[in-house]
């Protein structure tokens, strides 16, 4: 059993350096033959904590009080300028920043991925990624054939139905509904909770829960979801969780868990955090703020 | 009512003045999503037609809400002047476009006609507009106002310092003025949008700013954008208060979603002018966008555009000494791209000039709408352009705490310098005093935060 894990992480390793040669682990590259003219550029990621720190201030009056003023706030102070505008690797690494976020917001979550975690995928009737962004009232309702398959493959009535759903990060999906999974699932199995059918909804809104629990009438409907994508922070995810929620349930009756990636609230730990929310809901027969109230 | 043309042929319908409004907006995503978007552009164009013909007194007559029903209809009709009025009513909205545009036509006569218009004559002829007769005709109009710095005048362009923080720390929120003073921003105002509203944290904010203002002896004034309620406790506290601010909407509900009606509004005002440290006679700050009433259901079917001509209307009221569109915060379900951002933009500072108030733009946009700081930044040079009184400055156009983009504390200076423009002028003379500016353009010793660590 270890030794297949290692086999399959040793082959997803190899894979992913063939796939890009240009990462710097690919040493016999460097040979300088392969350069007639001399040409080499083979840089450290920019995107790293440390690189980040960097002032491009060349001459600062106070170096060490820019240091501490820089250490002050994750603002992009310290940067300089060239004329009024600013270093170039300032304005590359904002580039960097906004460009992740960009890919992440158009991001498809890979079929194989989903089918791998046993999970089938439904549409809401924003048909399109543009749709989906024009119209947040059609990410909120599941098309008919959509209901037609939940009616069809899910379990009815559990205690839990959780669901996935690519919102406006398709990458918080894939970052985190591996690692949150089991806990949800292994959770909710020691605190004698049955869970339903897992699916997945293709341009997905929070609303959502109330439709799809019309179809399989759990006691709790929780989604988890991607969020919209901060510069630079494109893998953060939330859960949204409501007691039975009716077809009229706006977020005031729901709970949340945000903020879920591996360098906010981990997805371990949030996945606990899940499970007993979930049986405070089921206990007290409420969630939001009904659920504050008692 | 009657309202229809033919158009090719085809015959072109409307019900009244309220779905002709709609329909001759230029493209909205938020005006899609309301239901109120021409079908095509046929039907479009077939609208501006018809909206050309409408009379400044039609309009009058038929705004967004009731008058019985809507303190922002009532606060904006009451104010009308009807002497100017009287000359004006029987304008079509035709007429009124070229009237602004027309050589003859100067900036006192504007500002004297703005006294007689209303929200929806505002709208309607901003409708009839392309981008350039949008930059002109604002570039007509100087609005300024008077706090502690002069802002407005002509070849001058203003800097919001904007230092946001995620967790609201005072060191952090320091550091980042000390970088945006360093490129020459802050003569619009020092201004916290603060995570946490609470009186204690709110005044530590005005403390701190207020702190930096009198050592650096700067000549600016400081703001921190909590809820209104909870600036005026902190004037009656005693917190040194340099603006007082609020987000508006354009009807009476949209203004209940934000927790603010006319009356509050008004002591607040009053507040400012006995409590507040600078000289005035200007204390309010207002921020605006199109599709906030729409985003509260507060639009009674009305186009988003109509709806924000309305806020300046209101926001008249208090003789603010800024007010600027959050243009593209929303969101892409009511601006969806690059496009109709700019749009927005150009006609948010339009209406806002044409209104009498002055007007400056938060040229952003969010991580979710398809537009890129390239397009903002085309914006920017558009509204400097137009004579925009002021953008905002942010570390890198990135902020900390609001997740969106919006203009660099490197734009100001760089709009400046490409277009000839000015910071206002007792701003300026300030940066010259310190060295970091010389004939309008940034010494070799601006940009470097660490020179404020000097005192």
């Amino acid at each position: 059993m270890q030794e297949v894990d290692i086999q399959a992480i040793v082959k997803a390793v190899l894979a992913e350096l063939h796939m890009s040669p240009g990462t710097g682990v690919d040493a016999p590259r460097a040979a300088a033959a392969d350069d007639p003219d001399g040409l080499r550029i083979d840089l450290e990621d920019p995107t790293l904590p440390e690189a980040r720190q960097r002032t491009g201030i060349a001459d600062p009056i106070n170096p060490e009080g820019l240091a501490a003023l820089m250490a002050a706030t994750p603002a992009r102070i310290g940067v300089g300028r060239s004329g009024p505008r600013p270093r170039t690797a300032a304005r590359l690494l904002f580039l960097a920043d906004h460009g992740v976020t960009q890919d992440a917001l158009m991001h498809a979550v890979d079929p194989r991925f989903l089918e791998e975690l046993g999970f089938f995928t439904v549409e809401s009737q924003a048909a399109d990624r543009q749709t989906y962004l024009k119209r947040p009232d059609l990410g909120r309702k599941l098309t008919e054939a959509s209901r037609a398959m939940l009616r069809e493959r899910c379990v009815k009535s559990p205690d839990v139905q959780v669901f996935a759903g690519d919102g406006l990060s398709g990458a918080a999906i894939e970052h985190n509904l591996r690692h949150i999974l089991p806990v949800i699932q292994q959770g909710l199995q020691s605190a004698g909770l049955s869970l339903g059918t897992l699916f997945f909804v293709r341009n997905a809104r929070v609303g959502l829960l109330n439709d799809v629990n019309a179809i399989v009438d759990a006691k709790v409907c929780a989604i988890l979801i991607g969020e919209r994508p901060g510069l630079a922070r494109a893998e953060s995810m939330s859960i949204y969780l409501g007691y039975r929620p009716g077809p009229e349930a706006t977020d005031a009756q729901r709970d949340a868990i945000c903020n879920i990636y591996a360098g906010g609230l981990n997805p371990l730990e949030a996945g606990a955090h899940a499970v007993q929310l979930i049986q405070k809901m089921i206990r007290d027969q409420a969630s939001g703020v009904d659920l504050k109230r008692r | 009512m009657l309202l229809r043309t033919k158009l090719f042929g085809k015959t072109f319908e409307f019900q009244s003045i309220r779905e002709l409004m709609g329909k001759a907006n230029e493209p909205k995503s938020g005006d899609e999503l309301a239901g109120l978007a021409a079908g095509s552009i046929a039907e479009r164009v077939a609208a501006k037609y018809v909206l050309a013909e409408v009379t400044l007194e039609a309009l009058r007559a038929h705004p967004a809400v009731p008058y019985d029903q809507d303190e922002v209809t009532r606060v904006i009709d009451d104010a009308v002047n009807e002497t100017v009025y009287g000359e004006i009513k029987g304008w079509t909205v035709g007429e009124f476009r070229e009237w602004l545009l027309a050589d003859q036509t100067t900036a006192d006569m504007i500002r004297r006609v703005s006294n007689a218009l209303t929200g929806e004559m505002v709208a309607a002829v901003t409708k009839l507009m392309s981008n350039l007769d949008l930059i002109y005709a604002a570039r007509k109009i100087r609005v300024t106002s008077h706090c502690v710095n002069t802002a407005g005048l002509a070849g001058t362009l203003a800097s919001r310092c904007q230092p946001n923080h995620p967790v609201d720390d005072p060191e952090g929120i320091r550091a980042a003025i000390y970088e945006g003073l360093a490129y020459g921003s802050g003569d619009s105002v020092i201004g916290i949008n603060p995570v946490d509203d609470s009186l204690g944290s709110v005044m530590r904010l005005l403390d701190m700013t207020h702190d930096i203002i009198r050592t650096w002896q700067i000549p600016t004034q400081n703001c921190v954008l909590s809820h209104i309620t909870t600036q005026m406790q902190a004037l009656q506290k005693g917190a040194p208060v340099g603006l007082v601010f609020q987000s508006l909407s354009g009807s009476q509900r949209g203004n209940q979603s934000f927790g603010v009606e006319v009356g509050m509004l008004d002591e607040a005002c009053a507040l400012a002018r006995k409590y507040c440290w600078p000289e005035g006679p200007n204390y309010m700050y207002f921020e605006t966008g199109q599709g906030s009433a729409l985003s509260a259901d507060a639009h009674n079917g009305w186009d988003q555009l109509t709806l924000e001509a309305r806020i300046y209307g209101l926001a008249k009221r208090w003789q603010p000494y800024q007010v600027n569109t959050v243009v593209g915060f929303i969101g892409p379900e009511y601006l969806y791209d690059a496009i109709q951002i700019t749009r927005a933009g150009l006609e948010d500072h339009f209406m806002g000039k044409l209104t009498g108030i002055p007007m400056g733009c938060d040229a952003c946009y969010t991580n979710h709408a398809r537009a890129t700081q390239n397009d903002i930044e085309n914006l920017a040079v558009l509204l400097s352009a137009a004579g925009c009184n002021y953008f905002m400055g942010v570390p890198m156009g990135d902020d900390a705490m609001l997740a969106y983009q919006c203009t660099s504390f490197h734009d100001a200076p760089s709009l400046r310098q490409t277009l000839g423009l000015r910071p206002l002028p007792e701003f300026e003379a300030w940066l010259e005093r310190l060295g970091l500016m010389q004939n309008g353009v940034l010494t070799a010793k601006a940009g470097d935060p660490s020179f404020f660590l000097s005192r």
